[in-house]
């Protein structure tokens, strides 16, 4: 994780939303191999930075450049052609349908020859094989890969859509919030399939409350405050309390 | 399974009920409702309905008996007509939900109103007979077995498996449960939510239109005032075959199910003597009990 050129950078990134200024110049970046986490106070910008990097809304001003290019993601799709792979903390998953399905949602594959192409058959059989090796792979245990979503646990189904996105990011995974319904046993579980999604060499960001974990988990942290990057530290320099005190303005941080 | 009781309990009932005959009756019974059922599912599945399929198919069937019999046009076109009727009114009714975003329930009980209008305008309240015999080939019959079939039933049977094919076997049909399931997640799966919403209105309304012609073909009229509770009828078959008004749960198979199951119990009511209100009664208390099934499952789940 020492130097190496950010995959993904966002610069001088301004959001209004009306009167209400989300985020006021602010700037990001991470490498590939890093935990990067994202820390703040409730209307930081945590969220809103998150959305302008994952597509889901566009930036009024500021510069968001993939492997030294400038980009312009108009929507999640523009996102995830790039590269760029977001679990979102809610809608991460259509419950009625199975794990197979969700995680081949939107991605289907079809039967080779005229029974793919002309009669657009699904090849359910290679999509269910797929998915379960992307499963063992992260070493996720569902009960069954046919099994609707809605009847996983909660950790079953994190640990679905975590796979997902690592399953198809080529660049970034972003996390919201990741562990926040879940229980202890869960959550470690999760945490670890974290670390392993950043040993195969992909960039992990991070958005959490849980300081711990945060600790636990990041290579560098980067924290918000009032729509800007207050400060990055590292869970070796910096105690959870100077990160507490960075966010609240107790302390000041080194912007950059 | 309630298929299956409504059949033994009648057969137990009525020697005349289970008879080949009498099952190919109540093909030809359920054929008009069986078809708008199945453009009524594609709609519930994405959490929508369509109050408007009977008053379309009306106005397609109207269209295509007035081209053929008093506008001189060939029956080929005059049935093409009439199909692009019925899918003119549900593109207009997958544009009115995706670029307006009202409610499906309003849109289409907008919808329904002008349908039903416009074929009283357009037909002058007349009914129109005389059809070539192209337009009610499919009311022909061919011989199975002990009895005999109608062409429309088989009509009826392709429309279903088409539709079943496309739902289960395509990527186009599992972005259709995932839309009705959760939007949110379709949209960020990077699904196109409305192209899918579009496709579903405007599909069921061409299914109407195939619905329009077996109407024409098993009536032999084009009457101005066919189809009125047909939408009502095609909820009911939908409900009954398991599919969720909640969306995204449900299958067109159910669906049969569900029409042959309305189609068994009026038949068979009828055959023990039982009067027609008393037989609308029994659909009611059926749905109602279907419903109450799905809301009892979904909040356990929740």
């Amino acid at each position: 994780m020492s130097g190496g050129a950010p995959v993904l950078e966002a610069r001088r990134i301004v959001k209004r939303y009306g009167h209400v200024t989300a985020l006021d110049g602010a700037s990001f970046d991470v490498r590939a191999g890093e935990i990067l986490a994202v820390i703040g106070d409730n209307g930081a910008g945590k969220s809103t930075l998150i959305k302008v990097l994952s597509g889901a809304t566009t930036p009024d001003a500021g510069e968001v450049r993939l492997e030294d290019r400038p980009v312009r993601f108009r929507s999640p799709l523009d996102a995830r052609r790039a590269g760029i792979e977001t679990v979102y903390q809610d809608l991460a998953l259509a419950p009625a349908l199975d794990v197979s399905s969700n995680l081949f949602l939107g991605r289907e594959l079809r039967r080779a020859g005229l029974a793919g192409s002309l009669l657009r058959l699904l090849d359910k059989r290679g999509m269910r094989r797929e998915a379960a090796r992307q499963l063992a792979e992260l070493g996720i245990e569902v009960p069954s890969i046919t099994a609707p979503v809605e009847n996983l646990s909660g950790g079953q189904r994190q640990g679905v859509a975590v796979a997902r996105a690592a399953a198809w990011a080529r660049r970034v995974v972003i996390l919201d919030e990741p562990t926040a319904a879940l229980g202890v046993r869960e959550t470690s579980h999760v945490l670890a399939l974290i670390r392993r999604i950043r040993d195969r060499g992909l960039a992990v960001v991070l958005i959490s409350h849980d300081m711990p974990h945060v600790f636990e988990l990041a290579d560098r942290i980067q924290v918000m405050r009032l729509g800007r990057r207050a400060a990055i530290v590292t869970p070796r320099s910096h105690t959870m309390a100077d990160a507490v005190a960075l966010m609240m303005g107790a302390l000041a941080g080194a912007s950059a | 399974m309630a298929l299956l009781l409504a059949v033994s309990f009648f057969a137990a009932k009525s020697d005349r009920f289970l008879v080949a005959d009498n099952g190919s009756l109540i093909l030809q019974q359920v054929m008009v409702v069986g078809v708008l059922a199945v453009g009524q599912t594609l709609v519930i599945l994405t959490a929508g309905i369509d109050l408007s399929n009977g008053a379309s198919m009306a106005l397609g069937q109207i269209v295509m008996t007035k081209l053929a019999t008093q506008g001189g046009a060939s029956p080929l076109v005059a049935l093409a007509m009439g199909v692009l009727t019925c899918a003119a009114f549900g593109l207009l009714n997958g544009t009115l939900v995706t670029r307006i975003r009202m409610p499906p329930f309003i849109v289409t009980l907008g919808t329904l109103n002008i349908a039903f209008a416009l074929t009283h305008i357009y037909s002058n309240d007349e009914s129109f007979a005389g059809l070539p015999d192209a337009l009610t080939f499919l009311g022909r019959t061919f011989t199975v077995g002990p009895t005999e079939l109608t062409y429309g039933v088989v009509a009826m049977l392709v429309v279903f498996g088409v539709t079943w094919y496309a739902l289960t076997q395509t990527a186009w049909g599992r972005h259709v449960y995932a839309v009705g399931d959760s939007p949110g997640a379709a949209r960020l799966s990077g699904i196109h939510t409305d192209r899918v919403l579009l496709s579903v209105y405007s599909l069921a309304g061409f299914v109407y239109g195939v619905a329009a012609i077996l109407l024409v073909a098993r009536t032999e009229v084009g009457d101005p005032n066919a189809g009125l509770t047909d939408n009502l009828d095609s909820i009911t078959a939908v409900v009954l075959g398991g599919t969720s008004l909640f969306g995204g749960r449900g299958s067109v198979l159910g669906t049969l199910l569900g029409a042959l199951i309305v189609g068994v119990f009026r038949n068979g009511l009828t055959l023990i003597g039982v009067d027609a209100i008393y037989q609308t009664l029994t659909t009611g208390v059926l749905v109602i009990l279907a419903v109450s099934v799905d809301q009892l499952t979904q909040s356990r789940q929740r």
